[in-house]
Order: structure tokens, then C-alpha cells, then sequence
């Protein structure tokens, strides 16, 4: 601190600046970190697996080696988010697979309201660090699914598991949560809130 | 550290007159006397909530509130005693004794300093007003907790929570501007021979709290933004449907929420490294374990924070690093805590009101740590998680801890700011009554948190019903003793025995150079610090 003497009249006008100016850009970039923690919030998750993200399509890989000496149990669970008026089920419970084996299975939605629907399926698989080695090709959750008033379809996934799933693991949990399209949930969920908060 | 004082002039005390001097103060003095009012005041508004919490959970039943009213309470008594009774109080003791323990006459940016008061009252009224709303049959106010976790906050949260949000702004900026205010006053206005190491333990506790303020804050400002934009422009931040998850908010919020725990206390641990050296009549016991102690906390403080997120589901590395980090800051705790043991131990020691809230602290603050390092370990926290075992924690750590402190810092520090002494029997019955009327509130928390009582109830099994009882009537014992706290010190401001400069016979530091009451304007010439 020699270089900013403390001066006989107290305020060093120069070094407050200074001071001052890097503590605003610790500040401002600190606002910033706090939303640049979505971004790495995601990233973190892919990298990680953590979160049972499972990542987008994959292209299959024709060479891939069918573990035949392994048997993976994979199970299969449907739910909707609370403003999603669809019936959603999977056609199977569980399937048993070998890892490295490309497997077909579907889920049906079915819209029984009176007017047209958009969804967006989401995933998870757990445990979250199997998550990873869950490698979907085909999936209706890439993109969303319209149902119209009283329509009902059947839902496919291709997937494989990767062989190199680690070893303790051979059961896994595949979950999707049906939602509303946002630019249609932010109406209803809305006035979900409203609704809720009517009676005070 | 001992001060040769070369010269000290105070001869001009013209203080402005009427409203102006308050409203317009550039005064340290003066700004940190508002800042202490509003926190005094602030502290009966969220103490009569508690008393309202409390005298709910007297009997198992519902018989005074609505839930949905004792969810408001919940959260804004949370809210107010977090940012506006314990971060507002220490700010006041900053602007206080900062400039006048480092010798300089005032803040490096007084004006700044007049407007980060001033957001306050307004931050305030705002989050008050949406109660006062509530009560007119308008709307509910926040009612999600003072920790407003998405969803709840976000998608269902009642319309008050825009005001809560921009609150939260107002609240933000001022503790922003006042933690770089006082950096800047620390580092560059400190007077000639004061190198950092001799500066007093309170204002390095300071310096470093002002740097974790300047850090989280914004992360905090961060996070009410991205809740805005999901509420009102159609973001999906915190929404799953949207691509968004709501369990990031609790990672950006506990990032934020982590080190505002510490900056609630740091300040707690300068107060007591002022008063206990003083009444033992000893010098602190190892200054710069003292500060690197204070540093390793403040360091250790950014990468716990998913410790309040151990039940998330979480893998289990995750959980592993959390919980041996945060085992990690018990060991700079534990320093400090064996310090003012040590500096206690073979002194001369007197046992006035400071001294009797300085050690209270170190007991109750000290219990309060030892339920957190029970909460770290990540299998058991699944049991104490969200359960009252969890407010006991806090509530020690804060309560009977970081409010002690202040209280502590008041009775040392009002003969200086005032000249007079404050009754010293009303001291000393005001912290027994506090003590004893604190312990019965708050331990057995412990005891129903274990038996499994939930956070955040209005009603409950009857097998808690007894500890609940005992609970409340702890809550009206402590809560009618700061009324003797209060008429202490409105009396101590009207007269009484005249205070010496020194004050206090093992008093050491420059502020005690000054005359008492401190003028107006001091150290407007630099002290020479040998």
C-alpha cells in the first residue's frame, strides 16, 4: 500500500476509485455468475449424468457388441405433470435386455379432452449415474407430440444400453413426465395459481 | 496494538439541525444510529410474529390463525430478522466503529453510505405493506418460507411476490453498496502506522464479511430475477415443463445462502474479539490465527452450500464432498472459539453486561455449532432435515449467537456514542432473562426435531405438545425482556453517569482516544498508530 499514501487529508480519491471500480466488476460479474449457473448447471448434468438426463438421439453404432453374458432389467414408468389432462401409460413394465442390443418399446398417450393438446415428454433415468450408458435413437421425447380432442397413439423408444454400463448395475428405471407445452402451461398454470390463491 | 495519538481536534461538533440531518446524513455516526433504530425497531416487528408463531404452537389445535396466515408469519419473521434486525444491526456497528477503530473520520463514500440506509425503510415498507394487504382480505403475503423455494414461490406463489422480489432488490443493492463502501474505507483510510495486521479483530471480521456480501448478493439479486422472469415474462428457469428444474434453484439459492449465514455471523465473532480481550483485561490470544481463521471460514463458506440440499437425491459423491467440506469449517471455528477461551484463561476479569452477552455467545453460539456439525453428516441429516431439530440450530447460532453479539456490542459501545452509562442492573437483568428465557425457547427444539416434528407447522401430533408448551412460554419470557432492553437504552440516551473516554478499564484502541460522546466529526486529522 506504500504507493497510495494515506494522506494527511484522509481521502485518497484516486485509490478509492480504483478500489471501487474492481469491486462493481466482482459484483456485476457475480450477477452474472448467477445466471450463467443455468447454462453450467446443464452442462454439469450431461458431463456428469447426474440428474438422469439422458442426453439427445444417438445414431446407432452398427459394430456395437451384444453382451450376451449380461441381462439389464429396464423398467418403465409414465407421469404427467399435474396441469396435463392426458392418459399416459407404458405398453410393457420392464423388458429384459443384453447391453449393446438395440430395443424397441412404446408407451400410449391418449388425449380425452375436447380440444388439441401439445406435449413435451421428458426423461430421466435412474440411478443417475447410469444415465449416461441409457442411449435412446428413436424417442418421442426429441420433440412434441399433438394429440387432438379425443386422439390416442402409441409412443416408440429405441433404445440401447451401453456395455459399458459398470458392472453393480443391472436395473434401471426409465421415467418420462408428460407436460404441457410452456406457451400453452404458462395460461393454465396461471390461473392454477389463481385458483389456488382465490380463497385467502 | 497501543495508539500514540499525536493529536485528536474536535472543535467543530455543529451537527445540522431537523430532518435534514437524518435524511441527508454523510455522517457515520449518524448513519449508523439509523441503522441501529431500524434494526431495533425491525426486531420487535419480527419478534411479535415469533410471539404469533408461537402462541399458535402453544397447544396442539388451531385456535388463533388461519395456516395460511402462520405460513405469512413463518416467512416474513424469517425474512425480516435475516435482512432486516441482524445484517442491518452490523452494518450499524460497521458504520459506527470502523472509520473510528482504523482512525479515519468517516466512510470513503458518504453519500453512497446515506442511500444504502435510506433503501431500507423502503425495501421494508414494501414487504410490509404486503402483509398490511393481507390483513385488508387483498391478497396473502409471501408465504413460502423465508427460503421462497420454486415452485411454490414461482408458480404458485400469491401475487405479494413481486413486491417480495423487488424488495429483495432494494435490500440487495444497499448491502452491495455498503459492503464496497466499506472496503474501500479499510483499505484505503486507515491511519498512518495501522498496517492490516494491527488492525482490531472487528474490522478485519468486517473486511472480510463486506467481501462475501459483494460476492453473494448479487447471486441472490440473481435468483429473485430469474423468479421474476418466470412469473412474468415467461421463462421457465425453474420449470421443468419448460426445459427448466427446480432443484437448481435451490442450488443457486443455498450458493447465495451459504455465505449470507456467515456474513450473519462473522461480524458476531469481531464483537466478542473486542469486548472479551477488554473484560479479561488481556490482549486477544493469537491475533493472526484470529484472522486466518476468519479468512479459512469465509473461504470454506462458498463450497458447502449443498449441505441444505442433502435430501434432493443428490449422488452420493456429492453428498461426500458437502458433508467433508463442511466438516472442514469446524476446524477454523473451533479456533477462534479456543482463542477467546485462551484469552480469557489467567485474566483479570470483570463481568459487566457485555461481558455476560460476550460469553453467552460463546456457550450458546458454540451449542448451536455442534447441532451443525451433527446436520453435516449426510445420512443423519436425512432424519433432522425440514424438522424442528433444524430451527433449533439456527435459531441458537443466530438467535442466542449473532443477536447476543449485538446486543453485546450495544452495551459496550453506548458509552461511546452516547457519554453516558447505561444502568448496568437492567443490563445484567436483561441478560438473564434473555439467557434463560432463550434456552427455554429454543433447546427443546432439539428434542421435538428428533421426535420428528416438521419445520414450518401450524398444527401438530400430541405427542409434541408438551415441548411446544415449554417452547412458548421461552418465546414470551425472551421476547418481553427486550422491552428492558430498550427502555435501557432510551434512558442511557436521556442521561446517567457520565462516561470517561475509556470507558472501560481493559478498553484498547484507537476509538477510545476519542472523547465520549464521540464528536460529531473525529480523527478529521489522521492519528499516528505506532
Amino acid at each position: 500500500m506504500s504507493s497510495h499514501p494515506n494522506n494527511v487529508d484522509g481521502l485518497n480519491k484516486n485509490s478509492n476509485t480504483r478500489v471501487i471500480a474492481r469491486l462493481m466488476i466482482i459484483v456485476v460479474g457475480m450477477f452474472g455468475f448467477g445466471f450463467a449457473m443455468v447454462p453450467l448447471y446443464d452442462v454439469f448434468c450431461d458431463v456428469t449424468g447426474i440428474n438422469g438426463k439422458t442426453g439427445d438421439k444417438v445414431t446407432l453404432d452398427e459394430n456395437l457388441q451384444v453382451d450376451t453374458s449380461r441381462i439389464i432389467e429396464v423398467e418403465f414408468i409414465a407421469s404427467l405433470n399435474e396441469s396435463m389432462p392426458w392418459k399416459f401409460k407404458p405398453l410393457q413394465h420392464s423388458v429384459k435386455v443384453h447391453p449393446g442390443e438395440p430395443t424397441r418399446i412404446a408407451y400410449v398417450a391418449a388425449n380425452k379432452t375436447d380440444h388439441a393438446i401439445t406435449g413435451q415428454a421428458v426423461p430421466s433415468v435412474s440411478p443417475g449415474r447410469a444415465a449416461v450408458y441409457f442411449q435412446k435413437t428413436e424417442c418421442f421425447c426429441f420433440t412434441e407430440q399433438k394429440l387432438e380432442a379425443g386422439e390416442e397413439r402409441e409412443m416408440p423408444v429405441i433404445f440401447v444400453v451401453d456395455p459399458e454400463l459398470p458392472d453393480d448395475v443391472s436395473q434401471l428405471a426409465l421415467s418420462y413426465t408428460f407436460f404441457i407445452k410452456p406457451s400453452g402451461a404458462s395460461e393454465d398454470t396461471a390461473s392454477l395459481a389463481h385458483n389456488s390463491n382465490q380463497e385467502i | 496494538m497501543s495508539a500514540v495519538i499525536e493529536e485528536h481536534h474536535d472543535h467543530h461538533d455543529h451537527k445540522p439541525t431537523g430532518i435534514g440531518r437524518w435524511l441527508f446524513s454523510t455522517n457515520h455516526k449518524d448513519i449508523g444510529t439509523m441503522y441501529l433504530w431500524f434494526s431495533f425497531i425491525m426486531f420487535f416487528v419480527g419478534g411479535s410474529m415469533a410471539l404469533i408463531i408461537r402462541a399458535e404452537l402453544f397447544q396442539p389445535g388451531l385456535q388463533l390463525v388461519e395456516p395460511e396466515f402462520f405460513n405469512q408469519m413463518t416467512t416474513l419473521h424469517g425474512l425480516i430478522m435475516v435482512f432486516g434486525v441482524i445484517m442491518p444491526g452490523f452494518v450499524g456497528l460497521a458504520n459506527w466503529m470502523v472509520p473510528m477503530m482504523i482512525g479515519a473520520p468517516d466512510m470513503a463514500l458518504p453519500r453512497m453510505n446515506n442511500w444504502s440506509f435510506w433503501l431500507l425503510p423502503g425495501a421494508f415498507g414494501l414487504l410490509i405493506a404486503s402483509l398490511i394487504m393481507s390483513l385488508m382480505g387483498l391478497g396473502s403475503a409471501p408465504n413460502f418460507g423465508w427460503t421462497f423455494y420454486a415452485p411454490l414461490s414461482t408458480t404458485y406463489g400469491p401475487a405479494s411476490t413481486d413486491y417480495f422480489i423487488f424488495s429483495v432488490h432494494m435490500m440487495g443493492i444497499s448491502s452491495i453498496m455498503g459492503a464496497i463502501n466499506i472496503i474501500a474505507t479499510i483499505m484505503n483510510m486507515r491511519a498512518p502506522g495501522m498496517s492490516y495486521m494491527k488492525m482490531p479483530i472487528f474490522v478485519w471480521t468486517w473486511f472480510i464479511t463486506a467481501y462475501l456480501l459483494i460476492a453473494v448478493m448479487p447471486v441472490l439479486a440473481g435468483v429473485v430475477t430469474m423468479m421474476l422472469m418466470d412469473r412474468n415474462f415467461g421463462t421457465s428457469f425453474f420449470n421443468a415443463a419448460g426445459g427448466g428444474d427446480p432443484v437448481m434453484f435451490q442450488h443457486v439459492f443455498w450458493f447465495f445462502g451459504h455465505p449470507e449465514v456467515y456474513i450473519m455471523i462473522l461480524p458476531a465473532f469481531g464483537v466478542v474479539s473486542q469486548i472479551v480481550p477488554t473484560f479479561a483485561r488481556k490482549k486477544i490470544f493469537g491475533y493472526s490465527s484470529m484472522v486466518y481463521a476468519t479468512a479459512s471460514i469465509a473461504f470454506l463458506s462458498f463450497i458447502v452450500w449443498a449441505h441444505h440440499m442433502f435430501t434432493t437425491g443428490m449422488p452420493v459423491a456429492g453428498e461426500l464432498f458437502f458433508m467433508y467440506a463442511t466438516m472442514l469449517i469446524a476446524i477454523p471455528t473451533g479456533v477462534k472459539v479456543f482463542n477467546w477461551v485462551s484469552t480469557m484463561w489467567r485474566g483479570s476479569m470483570t463481568f459487566e453486561t457485555p461481558m455476560l452477552f460476550a460469553i453467552g455467545f460463546i456457550f450458546l453460539f458454540t451449542i448451536g455449532g455442534f447441532t451443525g456439525l451433527m446436520m453435516c453428516i449426510a445420512p443423519a441429516d436425512f432424519q433432522y432435515h425440514d424438522t424442528y431439530f433444524i430451527v433449533a440450530h439456527f435459531h441458537y447460532v443466530l438467535a442466542t449467537g449473532a443477536a447476543f453479539s449485538i446486543m453485546a456490542a450495544v452495551y459496550f459501545w453506548i458509552p461511546k456514542w452516547t457519554g453516558n452509562m447505561y444502568d448496568e442492573k437492567l443490563g445484567k437483568l436483561h441478560f438473564w432473562l434473555t439467557a434463560i428465557g432463550g434456552n427455554i425457547l429454543f433447546f427443546p427444539m432439539h428434542f421435538l426435531g428428533l421426535a420428528g416434528m416438521p419445520r414450518r407447522i401450524p398444527d401438530y401430533s400430541l405427542q409434541f405438545a408438551e415441548f411446544n408448551a415449554m417452547a412458548t412460554v421461552g418465546a414470551f419470557i425472551f421476547g418481553f425482556s427486550q422491552l428492558i432492553f430498550l427502555y435501557n437504552v432510551i434512558k442511557t440516551i436521556r442521561g446517567g453517569e457520565k462516561a470517561t473516554d475509556r470507558v472501560w478499564e481493559g478498553a484498547d484502541g484507537l476509538e477510545w482516544t476519542l472523547p465520549s460522546p464521540a464528536p460529531f466529526h473525529s480523527f478529521t486529522t489522521p492519528p499516528t498508530v505506532k
